[in-house]
């Protein structure tokens, strides 16, 4: 569930808007979002990267049950997306559901991903579509 | 000729556009409302872009900057000033230009703001980018014109309001794909086009619109441009003006001399609608992404309220290694999908929906 409090979405703005991730010194792995130590290995010995924009469909789901923020772009295409040194969820946008093949080719773009209601923040971030 | 002005040590580093992919068609507008096909035809459109559900004027600055920056090929820190220009900020207090500055890794040492002024807010940021950069105060500034404009639901302005964006880098003009030769601006209170604080759609003064607004401040500028460079009509290779609809910017182009040759490559309106504060620049964009070396381009964005700015560019031989960096305005025209008024109306939020 995405938090839309404005002191959360202030601090995870770098990685959601720029695609930064976190690289383990111990066993080299690479993990998104960052998170204060390795989910492999649990070593805190971590240097943050910049991914790949780019990367390919290795799974994905079909949300027709949205959040009402999302009502507009409903049904949502949820995708697990292998970039080479990691594997990230995130929505895919430009697209029907029918564009979308295990092995598609998408590409990082920066989107709206949420709102707290009419008056709160808006909140930015990464979303893939099919490579332009 | 003349003297080296200022603006002669300013360029164009990099320039770059989003167009989304939505269109809606004159034809499926004029059926909703039951205008008739003259109403449209007049106005000298097809059709025109409609932002998608997640996207508003600060998204698609986003996009339009990262084209910019490909082209430009410089490190985003050593851009010193971002100037968001929009009438439809997705925030009424909080700028955009900060979200675009911390995207493209310009933060924190620049300066920022958002600038209203209609259409020509991003065009007052390219005046105040060539002051700042032929001082010496800023390398770089960044400079994006970006709307998802309103209509009120049935109005006439329903036909040609768009949505996209433009972003153009400027720095020194050595390197730059094209630099300044001179600028002219011609700024009077014209209420030719509104929308008041909470009003969810602008108003506009009927014809009022043409001959005191748009045609005299384009006009003025243009004039004031050519004399204080020497130049005339057939001086320039193109002429991009403002583009409300198709019409206004062959009817400007005749007033002052220009042929429609000169005219027809920067003139997008009729096939993406009119972008606001994309409008010139999107024009200017498709121009640069054909020009050649030693061509001279004419660009006079239009804000109602009212006021003109009028440009002289020279292209240089550097521009034919930045062009292919980004996609060009002709892809983002062809990358299209027709939706319906109801699509239209979900996208852009005109139904009433309750949250829970
Ligand atoms: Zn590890």
């Amino acid at each position: 569930m995405l938090s839309k409090s404005p002191p959360v979405v202030w601090r995870s703005r770098i990685y959601r808007y720029r695609l930064i991730g976190c690289k383990c010194k111990n066993c080299g792995r690479v993990h998104y979002p960052p998170a204060s130590a390795c989910p492999y290995c649990s070593s805190r010995d971590l240097e943050e990267v910049e991914l790949p924009r780019v990367g390919k469909v290795l799974s994905y789901s079909i949300v027709y049950a949205v959040d009402s923020d999302a009502r507009e772009r409903s049904p949502v295409i949820l995708g697990l997306i292998d970039l080479g040194v990691t594997r990230i969820i995130a929505e895919i946008t430009d697209a029907n559901p029918e564009d979308i093949k295990i092995g598609s080719q998408l590409e990082a773009v920066f989107r709206r991903i949420g709102e707290d209601g009419e008056t709160g923040v808006i909140i930015y971030g990464l979303k893939f579509r099919p490579v332009i | 000729m003349c003297a080296a002005r200022p603006e002669s040590s300013v360029g164009i580093r990099g320039w770059g556009v989003y167009i989304p992919r939505f269109r809606i068609s004159m034809v499926e507008i004029a059926r909703e409302w039951g205008w008739s096909d003259y109403q449209w035809k007049a106005l000298g459109m097809v059709e025109r872009s409609v932002a998608g559900p997640d996207e508003d004027s600060t998204t698609m600055g986003v996009e339009a900057s990262i084209n910019a920056l490909k082209r430009a090929n410089i490190n985003p820190s050593d851009i010193g000033a971002v100037f968001f220009g929009s009438e439809s900020k997705p925030y009424a207090v909080k700028p955009s230009a900060t979200i675009i500055a911390e995207v493209l890794g310009i933060t924190p040492l620049t300066m920022a703001s958002d600038l209203e002024f209609a259409c020509r807010a991003a065009s007052e940021g390219l005046r105040a980018s060539i002051g700042l950069i032929a001082s010496g105060m800023v390398k770089y500034a960044l400079v994006v014109g970006s709307d998802t404009s309103q209509a009120n639901p049935g109005d006439v302005l329903e036909f040609t309001a768009s949505s996209g964006a433009a972003t153009l880098i400027l720095g020194g003009s050595s390197g730059s794909a094209a630099y300044f030769e001179g600028s002219f601006s011609y700024i009077t209170d014209t209420p030719d086009f509104w929308r008041r604080e909470g009003s969810p759609y602008p108003r506009h003064g009927e014809g009022f619109t043409g001959e005191p607004a748009y045609f005299k401040h384009i006009v003025e500028a243009v004039r004031g441009l050519m004399d204080s460079l020497g130049l005339k009509p057939s001086d320039f290779n193109y002429a991009v003006f403002h583009q409300p609809n198709g019409r206004f910017p062959l009817k400007v182009g005749e007033m002052l001399g220009f042929k429609a040759e000169q005219i027809k490559l920067g003139l997008v309106t009729p096939i993406i609608g009119n972008t606001y504060n994309g409008s010139a620049l999107i024009g200017l964009a498709r121009v640069l992404d054909y020009a050649k070396p030693g061509e001279r381009i004419l660009v006079a964005p239009f804000g109602s309220g009212a006021g003109s700015d009028a440009y002289s560019l020279i292209v240089t031989d550097s521009i034919d290694e930045s062009r292919e960096r980004a996609p060009t305005v002709d892809y983002y025209i062809k990358n299209k999908v027709m939706i319906t008024y109801s699509q239209y109306s979900k996208f852009r939020r005109l139904l009433r929906v309750i949250r829970e």
